[in-house]
């Protein structure tokens, strides 16, 4: 956008600007102090013994480091009645996502491709209705998946949990893909249906080489939603075979002992690293993606 | 005959997801519109009895709870992250040096698991360790903020923690709002000697209602879906003072063993989402096919 | 020998007849222009040569073989697309030798056939680059490039200057009518530019509403237009009518009045009209010589002085507008009365 702070000659309104200037940074540092303070305290507090927290201030830095929280929250803090810390259910997590986020984007790259360009009739109407799907509360089918799983033998199983993340992914997916591929000329087909290309080797050798950009922000979008999902985690999982953010709601509310808030707070970072990572590595895909799934078209 | 196969190809790739939309989606609202005509309890029955789940849904004090709880929370939850994502992004879009580095500040909440979330919220709010505690701790014995434990104001504790969540991405959204607007559009008031205030409100903003749209649907849906939060900040306590329909859903559906009001309480969130979405994706498609 | 021949080809999109009834022959090495308006279904004749579009009914002949069921890539073809269609993720010597490799051609005759072509356009030194890399120009050139590597039977040009600009147009339309003597490849090229059609083509199609409209050598079709839409369409500034009654039918030609004229012996191109019919005398700006003594009187409106050429357009009495061109830069000024006279075997009647 244009320069709105167009500078005139440095006369009677320049000292005024600085002022407004001024009162700008300072407004936007009290904001970031403001998105900041939860995860300072939360490592702060993550780095303190309990006798510290019980005497010292909230906002304190820890008079003296002690890493004891974060082992007991990977390996030792209970969930219930275990108490192997959040270590298996980080990596149920890892192996729910890593197939569900490759499915997911497999399907939505294929879905999106058809769409965009191998139109027929039809075709818009079942994008509209992929899209609705995604907007749908999850609520209002968990009761038949509950049961279906069940049917299936999938119930409180890792699969059943990767199937369901797949099938509710496919919407977000399709739209991701679907978008980026309209852009991509139709004369781009046709020739490569002159020189000799069927459908799978154009996808294959023109699609998927052109979509890494789509691909980043879909992997991106996929993992974020699956790693930080709970309600079909706690819905559709069982003792064992829980993802992380069911395991670490179970150590914050567990009500056996002491309260060990540093253990809560090393687990809720254990459990916010993976994405926490993701975005500030990729964080220009992360906000394409949370762009593109809300701006629709 | 392989030129028959080549051409029905993509409906074939197509063919699975449709029907896994057909049934997962729309067959599971069907399945969960028809048991909530139900008297089911721990099992489904499929015998139609009207709408006996219905009348006892708005009955129930709970389920009245949640439900109003819903409109305080969305509307307060809207509205602010509204207002707070559009001063940042306006602000923002002053040149700052630093930029890159605030917007990743201000965004990075959204990386984060509700559960996350909550739970760093409930240890801020705790009155006996929180900030009542660091505030006392200051010398201002008698300063009080209790609202986690509050029945009357614990909803506003998500609101808190909702908007803190969420309303870097309304920034996000506004502010590729802004720079998208037509450049030669804001030179031409510039140099009819607009002030810059009048460029925003008379120009800008109102030339953004898209993403306005866009971003009270993301919220509105967000309000709506909200779960993970309320369990991990309060747990819909203390008592159901901070239910939610989501929560009041899944307390029917996996604790009480009352799948009949499960089943009606999400066809009712369901009603809410189809009649804030529908209008939205119909005028989306709409534009598009004539665009 | 026929290399490309339609007969009967029909197309229709939801019950709309683009194509009708299209019968047309090509010969071995021949430069075949389609000319239309937008919309007249010229590309859609293209493509269906191709085979990206299926055909409703007739036939599509290419080499001998009946074409209707096979795909593009078996039907000796090579295409040239408008947008060029380069595949932006390979370099451009990928871009010629994609289909050579999906044939399971050999690596070394790939190589040799790439080069072979690159050498006829003179871009060796871009084998490696990107299209990203490469100015309008030089795309252009890779597109036919990938079309000539295939060794086709028959070229298909899909309106390939329209992204180009001016200067630009003009050179690679020179390249291209160049190319064609030396490589002697049987061509079809669709475009809407009726300067591209004059210059390139051995034979013009016109084609108008998904119908043939007439079919020859350019200057033919320039002196004997079949019908009014082919006399109009090709020719710049466009030819003038006027309209009155026919008399005097004899054979070829006929005796028209009206708009003040009297003319005998002009072209007859409905052979259906009688004497008195109403018909329309065509004349081409450029057929009309300054006559004080003329029967064609108008009042001048506007003159347009390009320097090559001056066009003078003016007003009947009856108010019909009309064109004058000329290659001289005469003294005339808007507002002036003045007369024309033509000869009358240059004019038609429709």
């Amino acid at each position: 956008m244009a320069d709105l702070t167009y500078s005139q000659s440095p006369s009677k309104g320049s000292f005024g600007k600085l002022i407004l200037r001024w009162i700008l940074y300072i407004l936007l540092a009290l904001f970031a102090l403001y998105y900041l303070m939860p995860l300072f305290v939360m490592v702060t507090t993550s780095l303190k013994s309990l006798e510290e927290i019980r005497t010292g201030s909230l906002i304190a830095l820890p008079r003296e480091i002690t890493f004891d929280a974060w082992k007991t929250a990977w390996s030792g803090a209970c969930t219930g009645i275990q108490c192997e810390g959040l270590q298996p259910y980080f990596w149920n997590s890892v192996l729910l996502a890593v197939p569900a986020v490759a499915l997911s984007t497999l399907i939505g790259a294929l879905n999106g491709y058809v769409i965009a360009q191998w139109q027929f009739r039809g075709a818009n109407l079942i994008f509209s209705l992929m899209l609705f799907g995604c907007f749908i509360p999850f609520q209002v089918v968990l009761l038949p998946m509950a049961r279906l799983l069940g049917m299936m033998g999938l119930a409180g199983s890792i699969p059943g949990l990767v199937f369901v993340h797949v099938i509710y992914g496919i919407g977000f997916t399709t739209l991701f893909f679907r978008n980026y591929y309209v852009s991509i000329p139709a004369e781009l087909v046709k020739a490569a249906k002159v020189d000799g290309a069927n459908f799978f080797r154009i996808f294959w050798s023109i699609f998927l080489p052109l979509s890494l950009p789509i691909i980043v922000v879909t992997v991106i979008w996929q993992f974020t939603q699956i790693w930080n999902d709970f309600l079909f985690g706690v819905s559709f999982s069982q003792a064992g075979t829980q993802p992380i953010t069911v395991a670490l709601n179970n150590i914050v509310n567990s009500t056996t002992g002491v309260k060990e808030y540093n253990v809560d707070m090393a687990a809720a970072i254990i459990a916010a690293l993976p994405t926490l990572f993701v975005y500030v590595f990729a964080g220009k895909y992360f906000i394409r993606g949370l762009t593109a799934g809300s701006v629709k078209g | 005959m392989t030129e028959w196969l080549e051409n029905q190809l993509p409906k074939m790739v197509l063919a699975p997801s449709f029907i896994a939309v057909l049934v997962f989606v729309y067959g599971f609202i069907g399945w969960t519109a028809w048991v909530s005509l139900t008297r089911s309890k721990l099992l489904p029955k499929y015998e139609l009895k009207g709408f006996v789940q219905y009348d006892k849904l708005f009955a129930s004090p709970r389920w009245d709870t949640a439900f109003g709880n819903l409109f305080t929370f969305g509307i307060l939850f809207i509205v602010i992250a509204m207002v707070l994502g559009l001063v940042l992004a306006i602000m923002l879009d002053q040149k700052i040096r630093v930029e890159g580095a605030i917007r990743t500040i201000y965004l990075y909440p959204m990386a984060l698991s509700m559960i996350v979330t909550g739970t760093a919220w409930k240890w801020i709010l705790n009155p006996g360790l929180g900030i009542e505690a660091t505030v006392r701790g200051w010398g201002f014995e008698n300063f009080s903020f209790d609202w986690v434990v509050n029945p009357d104001f614990a909803i506003y504790t998500i609101v808190i923690a909702a908007v803190w969540q969420s309303s870097g991405f309304v920034m996000a959204l506004f502010l590729a709002g802004l720079r998208s607007v037509d450049e030669e559009i804001i030179k031409a008031a510039q140099v009819d000697g607009i002030p810059t205030w009048r460029i925003y409100s008379s120009i800008i903003i109102p030339s953004m209602a898209p993403i306005f749209l866009s971003a009270f649907i993301v919220l509105a849906h967000l309000a709506i879906k909200s779960f993970d939060l309320v369990i991990a900040l309060t747990g819909g306590g203390p008592g159901y003072s901070t239910d939610l329909p989501a929560t009041y859903m899944y307390a029917m559906a996996f604790s009480r063993g009352d799948i009949g009001q499960a089943a009606s309480s999400a066809m009712v969130m369901m009603a809410v989402v189809f009649t804030i979405v529908v209008p939205y994706l119909y005028s989306e498609l709409r534009a598009k096919n004539h665009g | 020998m026929a290399q490309v021949e339609l007969n009967n080809v029909n197309k229709s999109f939801a019950h709309v007849d683009v194509i009708r009834n299209v019968n047309l022959e090509i010969n071995k090495g021949e430069f075949v222009v389609f000319v239309g308006p937008s919309g007249c279904g010229k590309s859609t004749l293209l493509r269906l040569i191709a085979g990206l579009e299926t055909l409703t009914s007739g036939e599509i002949v290419i080499a001998d073989r009946p074409v209707m069921d096979l795909p593009p890539s078996e039907r000796g073809i090579a295409m040239v697309f408008q947008s060029y269609a380069l595949y932006p993720h390979m370099s451009v010597f990928h871009n010629m030798a994609f289909s050579l490799s999906l044939n399971k051609v050999p690596k070394a005759e790939i190589k040799e056939r790439v080069e072979n072509a690159a050498r006829i356009l003179q871009m060796e030194h871009l084998l490696d680059r990107r299209p990203a890399a490469l100015s309008g120009g030089q795309r252009q050139r890779v597109a036919i490039g990938r079309a000539i590597v295939r060794n086709p039977d028959v070229f298909l040009f899909d309106e390939p200057l329209s992204n180009l600009d001016a200067a630009l147009r003009h050179d690679t339309r020179v390249e291209i009518a160049k190319l064609h003597k030396q490589l002697g490849a049987t061509t079809i090229y669709v475009t809407h530019d009726q300067v591209e059609a004059m210059t390139l083509a051995d034979k013009i199609v016109v084609l108008k509403d998904g119908e043939v409209m007439q079919v020859g050598a350019p200057m033919e079709l320039f002196n004997q237009p079949d019908n009014e839409f082919v006399a109009s369409f090709l020719g710049s500034p466009k030819m003038n009518f006027f309209e009155g009654t026919l008399a005097d039918v004899s054979g070829e030609t006929a005796s028209f009045a009206g708009e003040g004229l009297n003319v005998q012996g002009v072209r007859l191109v409905s052979k259906n009209k009688t004497a008195g019919a109403s018909v329309k005398l065509g004349i081409r700006p450029q057929h009309l010589t300054l006559d004080p003594s003329g029967s064609l009187k108008g009042e001048i409106t506007l003159v347009e002085r390009l320097g090559t050429e001056t066009v003078v357009e003016l007003s009947t009495s009856s108010g019909t507008s009309f064109r004058f061109a000329s290659p001289e830069s005469p003294d005339l000024e808007v507002g002036q009365t003045v007369a024309f006279s033509f000869e009358a075997e240059r004019a038609h009647l429709f």
